[in-house]
């Protein structure tokens, strides 16, 4: 077999400061809605009241049905843009990127996007109400402003009215994790001064018939890393994150210290058994940021609850950090928000190292034996430097951020 | 400014089964003879999977071996960035229709080739490639975009990139939607470094200014290729290297933003 060994570019990147971010999920909307819970151990999982003919507990974002996208951008209407738009008023968000604006200007500020499924839930509805004799889909549905990928990017990049280069990144569920990966690049290479990278995915009947199909939904809450787990609870979120070569004056000292992306190579849809991939990844991302396994003092792991991600997953972090560095999956709070989950693994990082705190791995009680990794079950209040945050998708897709704190 | 060189191209269009067929049409050296494409048969992928697979897979798999066969690549050390508007939408279809069904049960395999990245996980898996693999999305522009990362991918990292660019029409009703007039893909290897088997070195900016449109070609049916299919917007800079020319040429990648792209094929 040719697999390649090699790990590409051994330089270490500069790190990217994180000025602002925010991240609506089931669990609440903005950072301080999001650590309460986390804090609480209070999971968002629910039943499925979003399509019942699937059995499983859902990460759904109430009112959604309630919010307006801005007058300007109503061609844009849909539950994944809806998302997005609640996700940009947490935090001061929208504020933040207008004051990058004045630092920069708007041709020098790039919106990086991710999302596994996009608005795919109009075309969805759609489909209920073709045209009996001809088949047509029903006039006015808008393929490009809510059913096309880049739907996200063109909705995000126009509410914040910036006019840089925008890309959008569809890799299942590895999606809004490699938007750093791209930013980082970007900047590095001057494209852009500044980055909002992005990670939006709202649930619709194709993932949650189609993991259904693969066996892979639970009936109950999900329980990452449990001995009894058996599948995943889906969810929707939204991210958002500023990325900046200069800590702006009001912001916090967090940064994107690394990444590291691979492939699998072994199957659509199930993990390499040794998780190598997922291994290169995390030793990519430790390369690029000078730093060791040791140093690390937590990893939020992809965690989806599946038999096969947790064990793989498990059993490759096991060989990249020190013994007894607590992991944990926040899947049992917000759900597998796909192409979103990226960024909540990196906003719940980001929230870990500026609050000082591990978030727990809700609904989990007994641990797995064969997890060969220290899963730590309940929140703990400590100080945390430095995170490893993997995200593992289909087609054998994987991304691994590393976020820390720099003066 | 960031700087790449081309190694290897993989063409697949109607009429034009590969690089060197295209590139004799982009060259001015034969008229171009539009016709049904051939649905490529890569053998890249194992054998039982070569027929099975869907178009777009096909496309993208053999315009990315052409282009890593005239590299002389190994192409497990290639990093990808695969490119496409609407992806398979054959299979989005088709789930459509079942969801709106009395019984909305989606088959597995159906749903994981409905994954956007399916064509790259195929091609990560047929060449046993660990290497990253990236997909971009977009509309009718996207070929613009996925240039840029790859560009900047290869430049950055100081590795050899694959960009493989790929769309067939979507099917009714969702053809009336993003009507892509013809199917066909597009495949470069790019390299972080100038050397002697170049077909082209390229110097990329992103334009501050307000974008110029794209740069288009001067023969009304290639034209219309270059508009059947977004893959299809990578024709004036492959007409370029046809015809060994020095030439600036523009490349949309939004509605605000153009790539300026100095092409250097007189080598």
């Amino acid at each position: 077999m040719l697999y390649s060994q090699r790990i590409p570019n051994r330089s270490v990147v500069q790190p990217l400061f994180i000025n602002a971010y925010t991240a609506v999920t089931a669990i609440g909307a903005g950072r301080d809605a999001t650590h309460a819970a986390l804090i609480s151990m209070r999971s968002g999982l629910v039943p499925n009241h979003f399509d019942p003919s699937v059995d499983a507990f859902i990460g759904h974002v109430a009112g959604l049905e309630i919010v307006s996208v801005p007058a300007h951008l109503r061609a844009f209407d849909c539950r994944n843009n809806r998302l997005a738009w609640l996700g940009l008023q947490q935090d001061g968000f929208l504020a933040d990127v207008a004051r990058a604006v004045t630092r920069h200007g708007a041709d020098r500020i790039a919106v990086i996007t991710g999302t596994s499924t996009s608005g795919v839930l109009t075309t969805e509805m759609a489909y209920r109400q073709r045209d009996p004799a001809t088949g047509a889909l029903p006039s006015g549905l808008r393929y490009a402003e809510t059913h096309n990928f880049s739907a996200l990017t063109e909705f995000v990049r126009r509410a914040l009215s910036l006019t840089g280069p925008s890309l959008t990144v569809s890799t299942a569920c590895s999606s809004s994790a490699k938007v750093f990966a791209t930013a980082s690049r970007w900047i590095d290479a001057g494209v852009c001064d500044a980055v909002v990278a992005a990670g939006v995915d709202s649930l619709c009947g194709t993932t949650l018939h189609g993991f259904h199909s693969l066996q892979l939904v639970s009936r109950t809450p999900c329980r990452p890393f449990d001995a009894t787990r058996d599948g995943l609870s889906l969810g929707e979120g939204a991210g958002f994150a500023l990325l900046e070569r200069a800590a702006a004056p009001r912001g916090s000292r967090v940064a994107l210290l690394g990444y590291g992306e691979s492939a699998d190579a072994h199957h659509m849809s199930a993990p390499h058994p040794d998780g190598l991939g997922a291994q290169f990844a995390m030793t990519a991302a430790l390369e690029r940021s000078g730093l060791t396994g040791s140093d690390i003092d937590y990893v939020n792991a992809h965690g989806t609850a599946t038999r096969n991600n947790d064990m793989v997953e498990a059993h490759a972090i096991g060989r990249i950090v020190a013994p007894g560095t607590p992991v944990t999956s926040v899947k049992g709070f917000v759900g597998h928000t796909l192409g979103a989950s990226g960024i909540i693994g990196a906003v719940t990082s980001l929230l870990a190292i500026e609050r000082g705190f591990i978030p727990g791995t809700v609904n989990t009680t007994a641990v797995d034996p064969a997890c060969e990794a220290k899963i730590q079950l309940g929140t703990v209040e400590r100080p945390v430097r430095a995170v490893l945050a993997n995200s593992l998708g289909f087609g054998g897709n994987n991304a691994s951020l590393l976020f820390g704190v720099r003066e | 400014m960031i700087k790449i060189s081309i190694r290897g191209l993989g063409f697949i269009m109607p009429g034009l089964r590969d690089w060197p067929a295209a590139g004799r049409v982009l060259a001015g050296l034969e008229a171009y003879a539009s016709g049904a494409l051939d649905p490529p048969v890569p053998d890249a992928l194992p054998s039982a999977e070569r027929r099975r697979a869907s178009l777009p897979v096909r496309l993208a798999i053999a315009a990315a071996q052409q282009a890593v066969a005239q590299a002389t690549l190994d192409p497990a050390e290639l990093a990808s960035v695969f490119v496409s508007a609407d992806g398979d939408a054959e299979t989005l279809h088709h789930i459509c229709e079942t969801l709106a069904s009395a019984h909305p049960e989606i088959s597995p395999t159906r749903f994981h080739n409905s994954v956007h990245n399916a064509a790259s996980g195929y091609w990560t898996i047929a060449i046993h490639s660990r290497a990253p693999a990236s997909m971009v999305t977009g509309t009718d522009e996207v070929f613009g975009a996925g240039l840029l990362e790859a560009a900047v991918q290869a430049s950055i990292e100081a590795r050899s990139v694959l960009l493989v660019a790929y769309d067939v029409p979507m099917p009714p009703p969702l053809f009336a939607l993003h009507p892509v007039a013809a199917s066909g893909s597009v495949a470069l290897a790019l390299a972080p470094d100038a050397s002697a088997r170049d077909l082209a070195r390229l110097r990329i900016e992103v334009a501050r200014a307000a974008p110029a449109a794209s740069t288009r070609m001067a023969e009304g049916e290639l034209e219309a290729l270059r508009l059947a299919n977004p893959a299809g917007r990578a024709l004036p800079l492959l007409a370029t290297i046809a015809r060994r020319e020095s030439r600036d040429i523009v490349l949309r990648m939004n509605p605000e933003t153009a790539l300026h792209v100095e092409v250097d094929a007189a080598l």
